[in-house]
Protein backbone atom coordinates (compact mmCIF):
# COMPACT_ATOMS: atom_id res chain seq x y z
CA UNK A 1 0.00 0.00 0.00
CA UNK A 2 1.51 3.23 -1.05
CA UNK A 3 0.18 6.53 0.94
CA UNK A 4 0.33 8.91 -2.49
CA UNK A 5 -2.49 11.18 -2.26
CA UNK A 6 -4.04 9.25 0.78
CA UNK A 7 -3.50 12.11 3.50
CA UNK A 8 -3.30 16.26 3.01
CA UNK A 9 -1.56 18.88 5.13
CA UNK A 10 -4.44 20.99 5.96
CA UNK A 11 -3.60 23.02 8.77
CA UNK A 12 -0.21 24.65 9.81
CA UNK A 13 1.49 26.69 12.65
CA UNK A 14 5.02 28.33 13.82
CA UNK A 15 5.21 29.57 17.42
CA UNK A 16 6.13 33.24 16.71
CA UNK A 17 8.13 33.18 20.12
CA UNK A 18 11.96 32.52 20.08
CA UNK A 19 12.72 33.00 23.61
CA UNK A 20 9.66 31.36 26.05
CA UNK A 21 10.48 32.73 29.72
CA UNK A 22 6.72 33.06 30.40
CA UNK A 23 5.56 30.34 28.50
CA UNK A 24 5.14 26.45 29.92
CA UNK A 25 6.07 23.14 27.58
CA UNK A 26 2.74 22.23 27.23
CA UNK A 27 1.48 25.29 27.15
CA UNK A 28 3.09 25.79 24.09
CA UNK A 29 2.47 22.89 22.42
CA UNK A 30 -1.15 23.40 22.83
CA UNK A 31 -0.84 26.96 21.54
CA UNK A 32 0.75 25.32 18.57
CA UNK A 33 -1.66 23.10 18.08
CA UNK A 34 -4.68 25.66 18.92
CA UNK A 35 -2.94 27.74 15.66
CA UNK A 36 -2.55 24.65 13.02
CA UNK A 37 -6.21 23.50 14.11
CA UNK A 38 -7.33 27.38 13.43
CA UNK A 39 -5.52 27.55 10.17
CA UNK A 40 -7.38 24.31 8.77
CA UNK A 41 -10.38 25.59 10.22
CA UNK A 42 -11.07 22.77 12.10
CA UNK A 43 -11.59 22.16 16.10
CA UNK A 44 -9.56 20.35 19.16
CA UNK A 45 -13.00 17.84 18.91
CA UNK A 46 -11.97 17.12 15.59
CA UNK A 47 -8.99 15.57 15.80
CA UNK A 48 -8.56 11.76 16.07
CA UNK A 49 -5.04 10.81 16.21
CA UNK A 50 -2.00 12.64 17.96
CA UNK A 51 1.85 12.63 17.40
CA UNK A 52 4.59 13.69 19.03
CA UNK A 53 8.23 13.11 19.49
CA UNK A 54 10.60 13.02 23.30
CA UNK A 55 10.37 16.84 23.30
CA UNK A 56 6.48 16.36 24.90
CA UNK A 57 6.59 16.50 28.51
CA UNK A 58 5.75 12.84 29.85
CA UNK A 59 5.25 9.41 29.58
CA UNK A 60 4.49 9.58 25.40
CA UNK A 61 1.27 10.96 24.38
CA UNK A 62 -0.29 10.54 27.40
CA UNK A 63 0.27 13.71 29.49
CA UNK A 64 -0.11 16.06 26.11
CA UNK A 65 -3.14 14.17 25.09
CA UNK A 66 -4.70 14.67 28.65
CA UNK A 67 -3.47 18.67 28.78
CA UNK A 68 -4.70 19.45 25.70
CA UNK A 69 -8.80 17.70 26.45
CA UNK A 70 -7.98 15.88 23.66
CA UNK A 71 -10.06 11.88 22.76
CA UNK A 72 -7.75 10.46 20.23
CA UNK A 73 -7.97 6.93 18.69
CA UNK A 74 -4.39 6.61 17.42
CA UNK A 75 -1.15 7.92 19.06
CA UNK A 76 2.61 7.61 17.30
CA UNK A 77 5.23 9.37 19.75
CA UNK A 78 8.11 7.93 17.54
CA UNK A 79 11.24 9.80 18.26
CA UNK A 80 14.09 10.12 15.45
CA UNK A 81 15.13 13.20 17.36
CA UNK A 82 14.50 16.27 15.30
CA UNK A 83 13.47 14.60 11.90
CA UNK A 84 10.79 12.57 14.23
CA UNK A 85 7.87 15.61 12.75
CA UNK A 86 8.72 15.04 9.03
CA UNK A 87 8.49 11.21 9.96
CA UNK A 88 5.39 11.71 11.80
CA UNK A 89 3.86 13.18 8.42
CA UNK A 90 4.29 9.96 6.77
CA UNK A 91 3.04 7.82 9.93
CA UNK A 92 0.19 10.06 9.34
CA UNK A 93 -0.59 9.40 6.22
CA UNK A 94 0.06 5.30 6.87
CA UNK A 95 -2.56 5.71 9.93
CA UNK A 96 -5.18 8.17 8.11
CA UNK A 97 -4.76 5.25 5.11
CA UNK A 98 -5.51 2.45 6.78
CA UNK A 99 -8.38 4.28 8.60
CA UNK A 100 -6.95 4.83 11.85
CA UNK A 101 -8.10 8.66 12.48
CA UNK A 102 -9.34 11.05 9.97
CA UNK A 103 -7.80 14.02 11.95
CA UNK A 104 -3.80 13.79 12.61
CA UNK A 105 -2.28 16.37 15.39
CA UNK A 106 1.44 16.79 15.28
CA UNK A 107 3.10 19.16 17.95
CA UNK A 108 6.62 19.87 18.68
CA UNK A 109 7.51 22.39 21.53
CA UNK A 110 11.17 23.05 23.47
CA UNK A 111 12.71 25.95 25.43
CA UNK A 112 16.52 25.42 25.38
CA UNK A 113 17.59 28.92 25.86
CA UNK A 114 14.98 29.70 28.57
CA UNK A 115 16.38 27.06 30.49
CA UNK A 116 19.98 27.49 29.69
CA UNK A 117 20.78 24.52 27.81
CA UNK A 118 24.34 24.13 26.20
CA UNK A 119 22.89 22.36 23.14
CA UNK A 120 25.81 21.85 20.94
CA UNK A 121 29.31 22.04 22.50
CA UNK A 122 28.55 19.94 25.42
CA UNK A 123 28.77 15.91 26.05
CA UNK A 124 25.19 14.69 27.18
CA UNK A 125 24.91 11.54 28.62
CA UNK A 126 20.75 10.25 28.78
CA UNK A 127 21.00 9.57 32.35
CA UNK A 128 19.17 5.87 33.49
CA UNK A 129 20.64 2.61 31.84
CA UNK A 130 23.04 3.78 29.15
CA UNK A 131 22.62 2.57 25.67
CA UNK A 132 25.37 -0.04 24.85
CA UNK A 133 27.09 2.82 22.95
CA UNK A 134 27.42 4.87 25.74
CA UNK A 135 30.46 3.47 27.40
CA UNK A 136 32.13 3.66 24.14
CA UNK A 137 31.27 7.13 23.37
CA UNK A 138 30.41 9.51 25.99
CA UNK A 139 33.58 9.68 27.58
CA UNK A 140 35.35 10.93 24.84
CA UNK A 141 33.74 13.73 24.79
CA UNK A 142 30.98 13.51 21.40
CA UNK A 143 29.11 16.66 21.18
CA UNK A 144 26.53 17.69 18.78
CA UNK A 145 29.01 19.99 16.88
CA UNK A 146 32.38 17.73 16.89
CA UNK A 147 30.11 15.18 15.49
CA UNK A 148 28.66 16.65 12.62
CA UNK A 149 32.11 18.73 12.42
CA UNK A 150 34.02 15.02 11.43
CA UNK A 151 31.23 14.04 8.78
CA UNK A 152 32.86 17.90 7.72
CA UNK A 153 36.31 16.75 7.95
CA UNK A 154 35.73 14.24 6.16
CA UNK A 155 33.93 15.06 3.29
CA UNK A 156 36.69 17.79 2.72
CA UNK A 157 39.25 15.28 2.72
CA UNK A 158 37.49 12.89 0.41
CA UNK A 159 35.49 15.49 -2.76
CA UNK A 160 37.78 18.55 -1.77
CA UNK A 161 35.06 20.29 -0.14
CA UNK A 162 35.96 23.79 1.53
CA UNK A 163 34.80 25.74 4.49
CA UNK A 164 34.03 28.43 1.48
CA UNK A 165 31.32 26.27 0.04
CA UNK A 166 29.17 25.20 3.25
CA UNK A 167 29.27 29.09 4.18
CA UNK A 168 27.71 29.66 0.83
CA UNK A 169 24.76 27.35 2.65
CA UNK A 170 24.36 29.95 5.66
CA UNK A 171 24.56 32.91 3.25
CA UNK A 172 21.30 32.19 1.38
CA UNK A 173 19.68 31.02 4.34
CA UNK A 174 20.51 34.61 5.85
CA UNK A 175 19.23 36.19 2.49
CA UNK A 176 15.88 34.12 3.02
CA UNK A 177 16.09 35.14 6.90
CA UNK A 178 16.16 39.06 6.55
CA UNK A 179 12.97 38.76 5.11
CA UNK A 180 11.37 37.16 8.43
CA UNK A 181 9.92 39.33 11.24
CA UNK A 182 10.36 36.22 13.44
CA UNK A 183 14.04 35.32 12.41
CA UNK A 184 16.35 35.11 15.51
CA UNK A 185 19.11 36.03 12.91
CA UNK A 186 18.01 38.53 10.43
CA UNK A 187 21.02 39.82 9.29
CA UNK A 188 22.48 39.13 5.75
CA UNK A 189 26.21 37.58 6.13
CA UNK A 190 29.11 36.86 3.44
CA UNK A 191 31.06 33.92 2.72
CA UNK A 192 33.57 35.91 4.90
CA UNK A 193 31.37 36.59 7.97
CA UNK A 194 31.17 32.89 8.15
CA UNK A 195 34.75 31.70 7.44
CA UNK A 196 36.20 34.69 9.70
CA UNK A 197 33.53 33.80 12.93
CA UNK A 198 34.97 31.39 15.82
CA UNK A 199 36.26 27.86 15.31
CA UNK A 200 33.58 25.81 17.11
CA UNK A 201 34.86 22.48 15.86
CA UNK A 202 36.95 22.36 12.66
CA UNK A 203 36.12 22.76 9.99
CA UNK A 204 32.93 24.09 11.26
CA UNK A 205 32.60 28.09 12.54
CA UNK A 206 29.89 29.67 15.31
CA UNK A 207 28.02 30.50 11.64
CA UNK A 208 28.20 26.68 10.30
CA UNK A 209 26.13 26.41 13.10
CA UNK A 210 22.25 26.60 13.77
CA UNK A 211 20.17 28.78 16.49
CA UNK A 212 19.35 27.65 19.47
CA UNK A 213 15.78 28.54 20.20
CA UNK A 214 12.58 28.11 21.93
CA UNK A 215 9.22 27.72 20.68
CA UNK A 216 7.45 25.28 18.27
CA UNK A 217 4.77 24.00 15.92
CA UNK A 218 2.11 21.83 14.64
CA UNK A 219 1.14 20.29 11.88
CA UNK A 220 -3.02 19.10 10.65
CA UNK A 221 -2.91 16.18 9.01
CA UNK A 222 -6.17 15.08 7.27
CA UNK A 223 -8.26 12.42 5.42
CA UNK A 224 -9.17 13.57 1.80
CA UNK A 225 -12.84 13.66 2.28
CA UNK A 226 -12.19 16.23 5.56
CA UNK A 227 -9.53 18.01 2.85
CA UNK A 228 -12.48 18.37 0.45
CA UNK A 229 -14.55 19.91 2.78
CA UNK A 230 -12.15 22.88 4.38
CA UNK A 231 -11.28 26.53 2.49
CA UNK A 232 -7.58 26.04 2.62
CA UNK A 233 -5.77 25.20 -0.33
CA UNK A 234 -5.21 21.10 -0.78
CA UNK A 235 -1.49 19.84 -0.13
CA UNK A 236 -1.12 16.25 -0.74
CA UNK A 237 1.09 13.90 0.46
CA UNK A 238 2.91 11.93 -2.49
CA UNK A 239 5.70 10.24 -0.58
CA UNK A 240 6.89 9.81 2.55
CA UNK A 241 10.40 7.25 3.89
CA UNK A 242 12.33 6.86 6.65
CA UNK A 243 15.57 5.12 7.94
CA UNK A 244 17.92 4.98 10.37
CA UNK A 245 21.53 5.30 9.36
CA UNK A 246 23.87 3.90 12.42
CA UNK A 247 27.94 2.86 12.77
CA UNK A 248 26.82 -0.35 11.21
CA UNK A 249 28.57 -2.11 13.32
CA UNK A 250 32.15 -0.25 13.04
CA UNK A 251 31.43 0.03 8.74
CA UNK A 252 31.25 3.57 10.01
CA UNK A 253 31.23 5.80 6.91
CA UNK A 254 30.73 9.54 7.11
CA UNK A 255 30.51 10.61 3.43
CA UNK A 256 26.88 9.82 3.22
CA UNK A 257 23.41 10.43 5.22
CA UNK A 258 20.34 8.01 5.34
CA UNK A 259 18.75 10.49 3.20
CA UNK A 260 20.29 8.39 0.46
CA UNK A 261 17.68 5.54 1.30
CA UNK A 262 14.96 8.11 1.95
CA UNK A 263 15.25 10.58 -0.84
CA UNK A 264 15.49 7.16 -3.29
CA UNK A 265 11.95 5.83 -1.34
CA UNK A 266 9.86 8.64 -1.24
CA UNK A 267 10.99 9.99 -4.90
CA UNK A 268 9.69 6.52 -6.21
CA UNK A 269 6.40 6.76 -4.23
CA UNK A 270 5.75 9.71 -5.52
CA UNK A 271 6.76 8.88 -8.78
CA UNK A 272 8.76 12.61 -8.92
CA UNK A 273 12.42 13.24 -9.70
CA UNK A 274 15.00 15.60 -7.89
CA UNK A 275 14.99 17.96 -10.78
CA UNK A 276 11.48 18.39 -10.39
CA UNK A 277 11.48 19.66 -6.81
CA UNK A 278 11.00 23.67 -6.95
CA UNK A 279 11.15 24.20 -3.29
CA UNK A 280 13.22 21.89 -0.75
CA UNK A 281 12.83 22.03 2.94
CA UNK A 282 16.40 21.13 4.17
CA UNK A 283 17.39 20.08 7.97
CA UNK A 284 20.04 22.42 8.47
CA UNK A 285 21.43 21.86 12.00
CA UNK A 286 24.38 22.55 10.28
CA UNK A 287 25.89 23.67 6.84
CA UNK A 288 27.49 20.27 6.47
CA UNK A 289 23.89 18.82 7.15
CA UNK A 290 22.82 20.72 4.00
CA UNK A 291 25.22 19.51 1.81
CA UNK A 292 25.19 15.80 2.60
CA UNK A 293 21.74 15.21 2.23
CA UNK A 294 20.98 17.34 -0.80
CA UNK A 295 23.49 15.03 -2.88
CA UNK A 296 21.75 11.98 -0.56
CA UNK A 297 18.44 13.18 -1.99
CA UNK A 298 20.10 13.43 -5.77
CA UNK A 299 20.38 17.00 -6.05
CA UNK A 300 23.80 16.55 -7.33
CA UNK A 301 26.44 14.18 -7.53
CA UNK A 302 28.30 12.39 -4.13
CA UNK A 303 30.51 14.92 -3.42
CA UNK A 304 29.37 18.03 -5.86
CA UNK A 305 27.64 19.26 -3.06
CA UNK A 306 30.08 21.99 -2.41
CA UNK A 307 29.98 23.32 -6.01
CA UNK A 308 26.33 22.77 -6.06
CA UNK A 309 25.55 25.12 -3.08
CA UNK A 310 28.04 28.03 -3.92
CA UNK A 311 26.93 31.14 -5.53
CA UNK A 312 23.81 31.59 -4.21
CA UNK A 313 22.59 28.42 -6.10
CA UNK A 314 19.99 27.96 -2.77
CA UNK A 315 18.93 31.24 -2.90
CA UNK A 316 15.18 32.44 -3.73
CA UNK A 317 14.90 34.26 -6.88
CA UNK A 318 18.82 33.43 -7.90
CA UNK A 319 19.83 29.93 -7.35
CA UNK A 320 18.63 26.41 -8.94
CA UNK A 321 16.72 24.82 -6.32
CA UNK A 322 15.59 27.69 -3.36
CA UNK A 323 15.50 26.23 0.30
CA UNK A 324 14.55 26.97 3.92
CA UNK A 325 13.15 30.08 2.24
CA UNK A 326 12.25 31.33 6.02
CA UNK A 327 15.56 31.61 7.17
CA UNK A 328 15.45 27.77 8.39
CA UNK A 329 17.54 26.20 11.80
CA UNK A 330 20.27 28.21 10.26
CA UNK A 331 19.20 31.81 10.76
CA UNK A 332 15.37 31.49 12.06
CA UNK A 333 13.77 28.66 14.15
CA UNK A 334 15.32 25.74 15.39
CA UNK A 335 12.81 24.94 18.19
CA UNK A 336 13.56 22.65 20.98
CA UNK A 337 17.29 21.71 19.02
CA UNK A 338 14.45 19.69 16.55
CA UNK A 339 14.14 21.26 13.33
CA UNK A 340 11.54 18.66 11.08
CA UNK A 341 8.82 20.49 11.82
CA UNK A 342 9.31 23.94 10.85
CA UNK A 343 10.73 22.33 7.03
CA UNK A 344 7.45 21.21 6.59
CA UNK A 345 5.94 23.87 7.71
CA UNK A 346 8.01 26.23 5.01
CA UNK A 347 7.18 23.55 2.41
CA UNK A 348 3.43 23.76 3.08
CA UNK A 349 3.75 27.67 3.11
CA UNK A 350 5.42 27.68 -0.55
CA UNK A 351 2.97 25.35 -1.81
CA UNK A 352 0.38 27.53 -0.47
CA UNK A 353 2.11 30.40 -2.40
CA UNK A 354 1.95 31.98 1.47
CA UNK A 355 5.62 32.24 1.78
CA UNK A 356 7.26 36.06 2.12
CA UNK A 357 6.60 37.45 -1.40
CA UNK A 358 10.37 38.23 -1.64
CA UNK A 359 11.52 34.43 -0.98
CA UNK A 360 8.25 32.75 -2.78
CA UNK A 361 8.95 30.30 -5.78
CA UNK A 362 6.74 31.28 -8.31
CA UNK A 363 4.34 28.05 -9.43
CA UNK A 364 5.51 26.17 -6.48
CA UNK A 365 3.84 22.99 -6.75
CA UNK A 366 5.80 20.30 -5.79
CA UNK A 367 8.38 20.51 -2.75
CA UNK A 368 9.92 18.60 -0.41
CA UNK A 369 10.74 18.43 2.92
CA UNK A 370 14.24 16.39 4.32
CA UNK A 371 14.93 15.77 8.55
CA UNK A 372 18.04 14.23 10.10
CA UNK A 373 17.63 13.72 14.03
CA UNK A 374 20.00 12.73 16.25
CA UNK A 375 23.76 12.71 15.13
CA UNK A 376 24.52 12.69 11.37
CA UNK A 377 28.56 11.68 12.93
CA UNK A 378 27.02 8.70 15.38
CA UNK A 379 23.56 7.60 14.21
CA UNK A 380 20.80 9.36 13.04
CA UNK A 381 17.14 9.13 12.21
CA UNK A 382 16.50 10.20 8.32
CA UNK A 383 12.87 11.45 7.06
CA UNK A 384 11.54 12.40 3.42
CA UNK A 385 8.21 13.65 2.47
CA UNK A 386 7.19 14.64 -0.90
CA UNK A 387 4.09 17.20 -1.24
CA UNK A 388 2.29 18.62 -4.06
CA UNK A 389 -0.60 21.51 -4.66
CA UNK A 390 -3.35 19.99 -5.89
CA UNK B 1 47.62 23.96 19.50
CA UNK B 2 49.36 21.54 22.03
CA UNK B 3 47.38 19.76 24.70
CA UNK B 4 48.44 21.21 27.66
CA UNK B 5 46.24 20.66 30.35
CA UNK B 6 44.82 17.74 31.51
CA UNK B 7 40.99 16.78 30.72
CA UNK B 8 39.29 15.04 33.17
CA UNK B 9 37.48 12.13 31.92
CA UNK B 10 34.21 10.56 32.69
CA UNK B 11 34.19 6.65 33.78
CA UNK B 12 32.32 4.45 31.43
CA UNK B 13 29.14 2.53 32.25
CA UNK B 14 30.66 -0.91 32.25
CA UNK B 15 28.42 -3.74 32.17
CA UNK B 16 28.50 -7.52 32.08
CA UNK B 17 28.57 -7.96 28.50
CA UNK B 18 31.28 -5.36 27.89
CA UNK B 19 33.31 -6.44 31.28
CA UNK B 20 36.27 -8.22 29.54
CA UNK B 21 36.79 -5.23 27.21
CA UNK B 22 37.05 -2.85 30.48
CA UNK B 23 39.42 -5.49 31.96
CA UNK B 24 41.79 -5.69 29.30
CA UNK B 25 41.74 -1.60 29.29
CA UNK B 26 42.93 -1.65 32.67
CA UNK B 27 45.96 -4.23 31.62
CA UNK B 28 46.99 -1.61 28.69
CA UNK B 29 45.18 -3.76 25.79
CA UNK B 30 42.71 -3.08 23.43
CA UNK B 31 40.06 -5.72 22.87
CA UNK B 32 37.65 -6.35 19.22
CA UNK B 33 34.92 -8.90 19.27
CA UNK B 34 35.30 -11.03 16.17
CA UNK B 35 32.28 -13.46 15.07
CA UNK B 36 33.58 -16.75 14.11
CA UNK B 37 30.37 -17.85 12.38
CA UNK B 38 31.24 -14.98 9.93
CA UNK B 39 34.37 -14.13 10.39
CA UNK B 40 33.87 -10.48 10.37
CA UNK B 41 35.55 -8.09 13.60
CA UNK B 42 32.78 -5.40 15.00
CA UNK B 43 32.73 -2.11 17.84
CA UNK B 44 31.55 -1.12 19.95
CA UNK B 45 31.32 -5.11 21.39
CA UNK B 46 28.05 -7.23 21.50
CA UNK B 47 27.53 -10.78 22.40
CA UNK B 48 25.61 -11.04 19.35
CA UNK B 49 27.30 -10.64 15.68
CA UNK B 50 25.85 -7.38 14.27
CA UNK B 51 26.42 -8.50 10.77
CA UNK B 52 25.06 -12.09 10.97
CA UNK B 53 23.54 -12.18 14.41
CA UNK B 54 25.48 -15.26 15.81
CA UNK B 55 25.99 -15.77 19.14
CA UNK B 56 29.30 -17.05 18.03
CA UNK B 57 31.60 -13.83 19.03
CA UNK B 58 34.96 -13.90 20.82
CA UNK B 59 37.45 -11.13 22.14
CA UNK B 60 40.49 -10.76 20.18
CA UNK B 61 43.40 -8.36 21.04
CA UNK B 62 43.99 -5.64 18.27
CA UNK B 63 47.48 -4.45 17.55
CA UNK B 64 46.66 -1.08 18.21
CA UNK B 65 47.75 0.07 15.03
CA UNK B 66 45.49 2.15 12.88
CA UNK B 67 44.44 5.79 11.53
CA UNK B 68 42.22 8.52 11.53
CA UNK B 69 39.10 7.80 9.84
CA UNK B 70 38.28 11.70 10.60
CA UNK B 71 38.51 14.08 13.54
CA UNK B 72 38.06 17.32 14.44
CA UNK B 73 39.45 19.57 17.54
CA UNK B 74 36.73 20.54 19.54
CA UNK B 75 37.75 24.48 20.40
CA UNK B 76 34.68 25.65 22.77
CA UNK B 77 35.94 23.05 25.65
CA UNK B 78 37.38 24.19 28.75
CA UNK B 79 40.53 22.11 27.48
CA UNK B 80 40.43 21.60 23.79
CA UNK B 81 40.39 17.94 22.40
CA UNK B 82 40.71 16.09 19.42
CA UNK B 83 37.38 13.59 18.56
CA UNK B 84 37.86 11.19 16.26
CA UNK B 85 37.05 7.88 14.24
CA UNK B 86 39.70 5.73 13.90
CA UNK B 87 40.09 2.57 11.63
CA UNK B 88 41.92 -0.39 13.68
CA UNK B 89 43.97 -2.75 11.68
CA UNK B 90 41.52 -5.39 12.52
CA UNK B 91 38.75 -3.41 10.18
CA UNK B 92 36.01 -1.51 12.59
CA UNK B 93 36.27 1.99 12.71
CA UNK B 94 35.86 3.32 16.26
CA UNK B 95 35.15 6.60 18.44
CA UNK B 96 38.12 7.46 20.26
CA UNK B 97 40.34 10.96 21.25
CA UNK B 98 43.46 11.80 19.32
CA UNK B 99 45.78 12.81 22.43
CA UNK B 100 49.54 14.09 22.84
CA UNK B 101 49.99 15.97 19.70
CA UNK B 102 50.29 19.08 17.97
CA UNK B 103 46.25 19.24 17.06
CA UNK B 104 46.50 21.64 13.94
CA UNK B 105 49.04 18.72 12.43
CA UNK B 106 46.26 16.47 12.29
CA UNK B 107 44.86 14.46 9.12
CA UNK B 108 42.45 12.16 7.96
CA UNK B 109 44.37 9.08 7.22
CA UNK B 110 47.42 9.48 9.46
CA UNK B 111 48.73 6.54 10.99
CA UNK B 112 48.46 6.80 14.35
CA UNK B 113 48.80 3.95 18.08
CA UNK B 114 47.18 3.13 20.83
CA UNK B 115 47.73 4.60 24.42
CA UNK B 116 45.22 4.38 27.72
CA UNK B 117 44.17 7.74 29.41
CA UNK B 118 43.08 7.12 33.11
CA UNK B 119 38.94 8.14 33.43
CA UNK B 120 37.78 9.46 36.56
CA UNK B 121 37.10 6.43 39.16
CA UNK B 122 37.10 3.47 35.85
CA UNK B 123 38.94 1.48 33.76
CA UNK B 124 41.25 3.33 31.49
CA UNK B 125 40.03 4.96 28.12
CA UNK B 126 41.78 3.84 24.43
CA UNK B 127 42.73 6.53 22.32
CA UNK B 128 45.48 7.43 19.47
CA UNK B 129 48.42 9.34 19.46
CA UNK B 130 50.37 9.85 15.79
CA UNK B 131 52.61 6.86 14.85
ZN1 LIG C 1 28.83 -12.66 12.29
Amino acid sequence: MSIKGKAYIAGIYEHPTRLAKDLSLAQIHAEVAKGALEDAGLTKDDVDGYFCAGDAPGLGPMSMVEYMGLKVRHVDSTDTGGSSYVLHVGHAAEAIAAGKCKVALITLAGRPRAEGMATGTVPRSRGGTPTPDEPFEFPYGPTVVNMYAMCAMRHMYEFGTTSEQLAWIKVAASHHAQYNPHALLKDVVTVEDVVNSPMISDPLHRLDCCVITDGGGAIVVVAPEIAAKLKRPKIKLLGASEFIKTQMGGKVDLTYSGARFTGAAAFAEAGVKPSDIKYASIYDSFTITVLMQLEDLGFCEKGKGGAFVADGNLISGTGKLPFNTDGGGLCSNHPANRGGLTKVLEAVRQLRGEAHPKVQVKNCDLAIAHGTGGSLGLRHGSATVILERE
Amino acid sequence: MAETKERKLPAPATSPETQAYWDAAAKGKLLVKKCTSCGQAHHYPRALCPFCFSDKTEWVESSGKGTIYSFSVMRRAPVPYAMAYVTLAEGPRMVTNIVDCDFDKLKCEQPVKLVFKPTDGGPPLPMFTPA
